[in-house]
């Protein structure tokens, strides 16, 4: 591998964490306040890319529709904890798996029914659209590297929001008795309510960026929800700063996965094979590396609860 | 007076007397019309029911149901419609694996299965049918078509590149198959990934002179866009099914330059494809992909055999789809032995169109080509 590939493999591993992270930061939140397993979090993901594509193709302006998109999931994130999440705090995870995957069916074929079973076409900006010359010598595309300038920002963001403001107080009280912060007083309802659209707008966020790289069609939240849920097992459930450091993790071995270990196996066996096989192991890869994780800390890399 | 209307009777009477004055015919179709790859489905069944359409025939009966491709209501809906339905002819799965689960059993039990799309290996070779005939091709034929063109065009250094799945792996053998084992490198990805950074990055540090790709659906759409905004520079190919009408709207300008194989194109020059284009057009308002040809031809074939033989006479009806006596928009059209297509492999380029990019005929990549199975077919 020479220069110019890992360093621009370690800027792509560093563009599918931050994405991830914006998918697994409102996925760790909603479970550690409210103790929730929402399976409908890539549904509010899809929800921000096909808005986002659809306002963007109505109004010509990707920025209005990353905006709309955004504003789009948290609605929507909003009106189902009002709807559905409320009568599921009290009973258990099963019941939780059970009801937020119904949401997946109801939103994909919602999904389908006002946008059709066509993929939508979402282009980037064109300030966005050019590309940069990394050390090395390769171009890369700016638009990835606004990703991960995005997801840093947010990730700050949300750590001024948590350790600075009353709100990130109380979310932090929520995560270690819930009890006693409904009982000194505070709308407990409307916290959750407030959480839950915060991470929705993430997932709107993320899937809004995305959908410019990716197609956006029906189902393109469910593979990410597989790998966010991965990042929150290995970073340490409702810790948001595990989620960050479990998405980079996560991000950069799936990347440089794909690309090294076909390599790797070349050096044991015909390129054909290997690169079969490499490729097979490489999508294992990330699997590997949670249980790995697991075996030496059970809880995750930084565990909350106790 | 009666005399002239008496006689017009009759002579319409022997106009519908042999194959149309018997029994009125039942084609069952099972096909994609929800979920991903949705619009093939659609495709083949508007092109389909256009061709009955246009025939003006009332006497046959099309029962279209959705598969969601998945194999095991697939193979539901099949049993359903032989034995309750008691369709003449079955038709329409899009997949392969699809087609794996229905169609053996489907002419285990004495029914005609006309494929629209779907040509694994195994029902060309061994596993062939004399009840089965495929009106697209055989799963590798445009991949070969690739390949050909582009030994032809002096390409020394291809990567090649699919997902890690039985269709990719035949894609990639398809190809090697024409080109030749001598390609930079080969790269196989995920089923269903949409994020091909990485991909792109290997490909732009192996120094090749051309890709190869074959990824349909959405994971096409998303590996081209990221493909064009990575600045690569390194001319792409293809087959059709990364490259048709619907794919293009999505991708946008991100395609154009791109080369693909097809065995059709909706401006080749020939007055059958002159009607199926003009008439898709007026009666569904968009441009006909590939898919929507394929439909159109697996009815025209059910017409023209109905002209001679009822699917009653299964040893008449079969020599009556054999010889394929109808004008295919896709111009020489021909069964091999195995009841797979002969057919020209044509090269198309995407140049920007009206609103969306499209495809433009360039050339033909392999004339009258057909598959390698047919050898282990013994009917």
């Amino acid at each position: 591998m020479t220069y110019a590939l890992v360093v621009e493999q370690a800027l792509n591993g560093l563009q599918l964490g931050v994405t991830l992270f914006l998918m697994a930061a409102g996925l760790t939140l909603v479970f550690g306040v409210m103790g929730l397993i929402n399976l409908a979090h890539g549904s509010l993901y899809m929800v921000g890319a096909f808005v986002c594509a659809w306002v963007a193709g109505a109004t010509g302006s990707f920025w209005i529709g990353l905006l709309a998109g955004m504003a789009a999931a948290a609605a929507a994130g909003a009106l189902i904890e009002i709807g559905v999440m409320r009568r599921l705090y009290a009973r258990d995870h099963l019941d939780q798996v059970l009801a937020t995957f119904a949401l997946i069916l109801v939103f994909a074929e919602g999904t389908r029914m006002i946008f059709g079973a066509q993929p939508l076409w979402l282009d980037m900006p064109a300030a966005l659209s050019g590309s940069v010359t990394l050390p090395g010598g390769a171009p890369y595309p700016v638009y990835r590297l606004a990703i991960i300038g995005t997801g840093i920002a947010v990730a700050v963001g949300l750590y001024l929001l948590i350790s600075r403001t009353r709100l990130g107080m109380r979310i932090r009280a929520g995560e270690s008795d819930r009890e006693m912060i409904g009982a000194l007083g505070i709308d407990i309802r409307t916290l959750y309510t407030v959480v839950f659209a915060l991470g929705a707008a993430l997932a709107g966020l993320a899937g809004a960026l995305v959908g410019a790289l990716e197609s956006v069609q029906i189902g393109m939240g469910e593979p990410v929800l597989i790998l966010a849920f991965v990042v929150i097992v290995i970073g340490g459930i409702g810790s948001v700063k595990g989620a960050l450091i479990g998405s980079v993790l996560v991000g950069v071995v799936d990347t440089m996965g794909r690309i090294g270990l076909p390599e790797l196996f070349k050096l044991a066996m015909p390129a054909s094979a290997a690169t079969q096989f490499g490729a097979s192991v490489a999508s294992m890869a990330i699997y590997l590396l949670m249980a790995a994780i697991l075996v030496v800390k059970p809880r995750g890399l930084f565990p909350v609860h106790g | 007076m009666f005399r002239t209307v008496g006689a017009a009777t009759v002579a319409l009477g022997m106009a519908l007397s042999g194959a149309q004055a018997q029994e009125p015919v039942k084609v069952g179709m099972i096909t994609t019309l929800s979920g991903g790859g949705s619009h093939l489905g659609i495709d083949v069944r508007d092109g389909f029911l256009l061709a009955i359409e246009m025939s003006g025939r009332s006497d046959i009966e099309v029962i279209v149901e959705d598969d969601a491709r998945k194999p095991d209501v697939a193979k539901q809906l099949a049993d359903r419609m032989v034995q309750l339905d008691k369709v003449d002819i079955m038709t329409g799965i899009i997949w392969s694996n699809l087609a794996l689960a229905v169609v053996p059993s489907v002419t285990g039990q004495g029914t005609f299965y006309l494929s629209p799309n779907a040509g694994p290996s195994q029902l060309a070779g061994a596993g062939c049918s004399p009840l089965y005939f495929n009106y697209a091709w055989q799963n590798d034929m445009l991949h070969e078509g690739v390949g050909a063109y582009m030994k032809e065009a002096g390409f020394a250094s291809p990567v090649v590149m699919a997902p890690n799945y039985p269709a990719g792996k035949d894609a990639i053998s398809g190809f090697k198959r024409m080109f030749g084992d001598d390609v930079n490198s080969e790269i196989y990805t995920k089923l269903g990934q949409t994020d091909y950074a990485a991909e792109i990055a290997q490909i732009r540090a192996s120094g090749a002179d051309s890709v190869y790709f074959f990824l349909p659906g959405g994971m096409g759409i998303a590996f081209m866009k990221q493909y064009a905004a990575a600045d690569v520079g390194i001319p792409i190919y293809g087959p059709a099914f990364s490259f048709d009408e619907i794919i293009l709207g999505a991708v946008g300008d991100a395609a154009i330059g791109a080369v693909n194989t097809s065995q059709w194109a909706y401006d080749l020059d020939n007055a059958a494809n002159a009607r199926f284009v003009a008439a898709f057009q007026e009666k569904y308002g968009r441009m006909p992909t590939l898919y929507a040809q394929q439909g159109y031809d697996t009815a025209l074939g059910i017409l023209a055999a109905l002209e001679v033989a009822h699917p009653s006479d299964a040893a008449a009806f079969q020599a009556a789809l054999e010889a394929a006596e109808f004008e295919s928009p896709r111009g020489p059209f021909a069964f091999g032995p195995n009841h797979h297509p002969i057919e020209n492999i044509y090269v198309r380029e995407v140049v920007a169109g009206d609103g969306k990019p499209t495809n433009k005929l360039v050339g033909i990549a392999i004339e009258g080509h057909s598959d390698s199975y047919g050898a282990d077919c013994k009917m």
